[in-house]
Formats: structure tokens, sequence, C-alpha cells
């Protein structure tokens, strides 16, 4: 058989999957360009052409400035908490102990459940009134009189995140755990033999086999929080005072809530950029963590 | 092994008892409020164990009386049952020939790297031209609409699975049956599939969830009952004037089942799953 022709055929198969990637991508992807640049209405006719304006209108309105801020606020701190509690869950997982395995399969519940029902509990566990985390505080004496956790600015960014972080810590520790059980037994002993401490041996001898999976799940775990919308929306729908509103609830205010479809789609395409940065600078990152790993 | 000292087992053994109550805590106490007396939720201080059990708001839920909470609930159900269903159907009918296709053409599998890349794609980049589209052609509020739309997320995520699958299955056993005269989808249909089915099952499975789980696309493309699904349902129930925290909790207990269940029982394909990825990546 003809390479040509093992080519052709391997489109053809391909083509089902590309024409509706297209439909349901590609064709929105530009079309979020187009109206980028017009004053577009979500519903009627089409708006007309306004140049860059809804993109000078949108950056430098203090209101995209506060949600850039309050993402990378969410997505620097909620990544970093999941990637230290992940990796001390994987390297608790990977000594011997009574009930490991049930340990393990602990771990996967909070992965599994859906976001809304994670951000539904969450929501109940803060609740001003009646809420467990108020009783409990209370109860154990760390709290003289109820709070609404989700209400003051102050605490609502960080009970979002705690409620982040329980979900999506186990994610982080299973990566780790699979790259700790890749670390060659001899190679532990061996330094064990030399008198390295636990320190250095977590320093030098696992950390270079953690790094490069640990990189991936940096990448897939900010590139999940810079677009981060259903756990915001279900617990604060972006409030109090907008102190957790990201860009994400704010694209969907402008576009859907406010119907500016021109303004939200550029909004929108700024978004899809700072995303993608990240993505292309950090795969380069991890390109070089494998490459040096090894 | 290194041989412990008492004290670094018991370390040990404390850690992973606050791990197990981490993860464990939030789980129960979702359970306990459904099963809790309305009256227990509006204590101070908290009932932490419910006065009496109290299973009725399952049967509340799930009750089909016309016009009831219960009717609303197992709409939304069906409707997500529907779409995710719908859109895996869709996906593993596209991701079987791409898989196939980019397992054994390497040199198209740039495309298959460029549909993936596609999961950096925030939504709300996508969502006014689909909001669009949907309108114009009458799909807003259908639940045909939204199992389109999740597409855009099952099947790249199917497609990539099938591939990495189809690359277990050796080449050679094909071409045995081709060089037999098996024609290619012959070959496809009585050697390769069946070998390659336990994937399409975990595949299948892994799509649902995630249509399951979706929640942006379903809160802007469905305003009522023909077309709402569960987690929707759910948000408005959480955000709603419901009094009864018991309702809300009973309807996330449900929500969370059929993911938990497939969660523990597939851990093990689950976890090669997501981190082969990382491990040889």
């Amino acid at each position: 058989m003809s390479s040509t022709w093992m080519t052709t055929r391997a489109w053809l198969l391909m083509l089902p999957l590309l024409v509706i990637m297209i439909a349901v991508i590609g064709w929105p992807m530009i079309d979020t360009v187009r109206l980028s640049f017009t004053d577009a209405k979500l519903v009627g006719t089409g708006g007309s052409f306004v140049g860059i304006d809804n993109y000078v209108k949108m950056l430098s309105s203090s209101n995209f400035q506060r949600a850039l801020y309050a993402t990378t606020w969410f997505a620097v701190v909620s990544v970093a908490a999941e990637m230290v509690i992940g990796v001390l869950a994987a390297l608790l997982l990977n000594q011997q102990f009574y009930g490991r395995a049930v340990l393990r399969a602990l771990l996967i519940l909070p992965w599994a459940l859906p976001t809304v029902v994670n951000a539904t509990l969450w929501r109940l566990i803060y609740n001003p009134e009646y809420g467990a985390l108020n009783s409990a505080l209370t109860q154990i004496g760390l709290l003289d009189s109820y709070r609404s956790w989700l209400g003051e600015p102050g605490t609502a960014m960080t009970a979002l995140i705690v409620a982040d972080c329980w979900k999506n810590f186990p994610l982080v520790a299973f990566i780790a755990l699979a790259a700790l059980q890749a670390v060659p037994r001899d190679i532990t002993a061996a330094s064990l033999v030399d008198g390295a401490g636990p320190f250095n041996r977590f320093r030098f001898v696992i950390l270079p086999y953690l790094a490069g999976p640990l990189m991936v799940a940096l990448v897939l775990r900010t590139i999940e929080a810079f677009k981060v919308f259903d756990i915001i929306w279900v617990m604060t729908r972006g409030g109090p005072a907008n102190s957790t509103r990201t860009l994400s609830i704010l694209v969907y205010q402008e576009a859907f809530s406010f119907q500016r479809a021109g303004s939200g789609a550029s909004l929108a395409l700024v978004v899809t950029l700072i995303v993608t940065v990240l993505a292309v600078g950090y795969g380069m990152l991890v390109r070089r963590t494998a490459g040096s790993a090894t | 092994m290194e041989r412990r000292s008492l004290l670094a087992s018991i370390l040990i053994h404390g850690a992973a008892l606050l791990l197990a109550a981490v993860i464990l805590a939030p789980i129960f106490w979702l359970f306990v409020m459904s099963i809790s007396p309305a009256a227990d939720l509006v204590a101070r201080p908290l009932k932490w164990w419910p006065s009496e059990m109290d299973f009725s708001r399952y049967a509340t839920l799930l009750s089909t009386i016309p016009n009831s909470a219960g009717a609303a609930f197992v709409a939304s159900l069906v409707n997500s049952i529907l779409v995710a269903g719908m859109a895996t159907i869709a996906a593993i009918v596209l991701a079987v020939p791409a898989g196939w296709a980019v397992s054994r053409t390497p040199s198209i599998g740039w495309s298959l790297s460029l549909v993936i890349a596609t999961y950096m794609l925030p939504p709300v980049a996508l969502a006014v031209p689909l909001y669009m589209a949907l309108a114009t052609f009458g799909l807003l509020n259908s639940v045909f609409g939204l199992a389109l739309v999740y597409l855009s997320i099952l099947a790249p995520f199917t497609t990539w699975l099938m591939k990495s699958g189809f690359d277990g299955i050796p080449r050679e056993i094909e071409q045995a049956a081709m060089i037999d005269g098996a024609s290619l989808f012959a070959t496809l249909r009585i050697v390769t599939l069946p070998l390659a089915m336990p994937i399409v099952a975990t595949s299948a499975l892994f799509a649902f969830l995630l249509g399951w789980d979706e929640f942006f696309y379903a809160l802007l493309f469905t305003s009522d009952q023909r077309a709402r699904t569960l987690t929707v349902a759910i948000a408005d129930l959480a955000g709603g004037r419901v009094s009864d925290y018991g309702l809300i909790a009973t309807a996330g207990v449900l929500a969370a089942l059929p993911p938990v269940l497939v969660g523990l029982i597939m851990q093990r394909a689950l976890i090669s799953g997501l981190t082969s990825g990382g491990v040889k990546g």
C-alpha cells in the first residue's frame, strides 16, 4: 500500500471529527474575534465595526484590572496550595501503613464530586447562620460569633480557594504518587547508605523524578484555575462587592447579563490570550525540566 | 525498605488519619444534612448527628408528581442523562476512526495535537457565537443543541484516549488479518475493535461523567425543564430561597452518586489515565 493512500485514508477517518471541531470550536473562535471589533448586542442584528474600541475600553477599565488581579490571586494561591498539599499527600501514601489502600481510594472522592456539588456543599458549610464551619469553630472556642464567610470581601476569596483546593489537590497527589512509585528502590537505598537525611533525600534524590510530572500538573491546574467559573458562580457569583469576580465571571456578565456581545468577546479574547501565553510558556518550561531530569 | 522508628510510625499514621478526616468530613456532612430533620439543620450549635434519620427527601426529589419539586428534579436528571449520553455516543463515533487513524499514521498526529490544544481555550471565548448560532437554529434550551456543544469538550478527550488505546494494540495483528485477505473495515471490525472494546468503554464512561459535570454551557444555553441539566438545577437550589438545606444536600448526594461510584469502582483505570500524561510527558 502506498504511503500517500495511507495518509489520505487517515485524513478521511479524521474528517468527521475535524468537521465537528471546526463547527463547535474553530468557527466560534473566529467569530469571537470578529465580534470583538463590533458593538454587537447578544440579540438582534449584528452591530457595526468599531475598530479596537472594545479593547481600549475593556483593558483600561478598573473592572478588568480588578478581575485580572482576582483571577491571578485565585490561580496562584489555589494552585500553589494544591501542589504542596498534593505532594505531601503523595509522600504519605508512598509510605507503608495500615489502611493505605483505603486512603488512596478515598482520595478519589473529592476529585470525583461534580464541581457544582462541591461548590454547593461548601456554600452550605460556610452558611452565615447555620453553617457547619461557624458551628464547629464556635463549639471549639475559636470563634465568638457567627461570620458570613462568603459575604465579607475579606474572607470570600480565601473561602473559595479552600473549597477549590479540597477538590483539586487529589489530582496533584495522584500524579505525584505515580512519579514517586517510578523512583528506583536502589537509588533511595544508596542515598541512605551514603547517609543522606530525609530532607536531602527528597531534594536531591526524589525531586528530580517528581519535577517533570509536577510541571505537567502545574500546567493543567494553572490553566484550569485561570478559566475558573463554576465554583465561583455557585458560591458567590463574583461577590461580595465584586471581590471574587474573576475574568470568566466578568465576561459572562458583560456578554450575557448586559448582553454586550462585542465588548464581551474582546474581553474573552484577552482571557484566551493570557491562558495561551501561560500554556506556551509553561510548555517550554516542561520541555526543559523533562530534558534536565533525565 | 528503611526500618522506621516508633515515632515515625506514629507520625505517619497520624498524618494518614488527618488526611482521611479532611477528605471525609465534608462528604460525610453532605450526607448527614440530607438525612437530618430540617430542625436539626437550623439548630445552634448544629446537631452533628441526626436526631432521627429522615430519608424522605430522597423520595421527595425522586417523585414524579406533576409540578412538585421532585418533578423538576427528575426532569433535570433525565436531561442530564440525555445530554451527556447523546454527546458521549457522538464523541465515541467520532473518536474511534480518528483515534485509529492517528495511531496508525503518526504523520497526521499534529492534527490531533491541535484538537487537544483547544482544551486550554476558556469556554467564555466560544460562548457568544455558540449562543447566537444555537438561537438561529432554534437549538437554545434543547438537549440536542447542548449535546452538540458538549462535543467541543468530549470529542478531543475521547479521541486522545482512543489514540492511546490503539497505540497499545500491535498493528502486526491487523497486518496478519489483511494478509489473510480481510479488507480494512473487516479487519477493524473483527480484529481491532473487539480488542479495543475495554478502551471504548472506559472512554465512554469518562466522557459521560465530563458531560454530567458540565455547568457553564448548560447555564447559558438552557432556561427551563425542557433542557435544564442537573448541575444547573442544583446551582439554582443552592442560590435560591430554598429554606430546607437538607433538600439541597440531597440533590447534591444524588448528583454526586454516579461519578463517585464510577470513581471508586474504576479507580485503577482512572488513576492510570490521569497520570500517564504526567509521568510519560
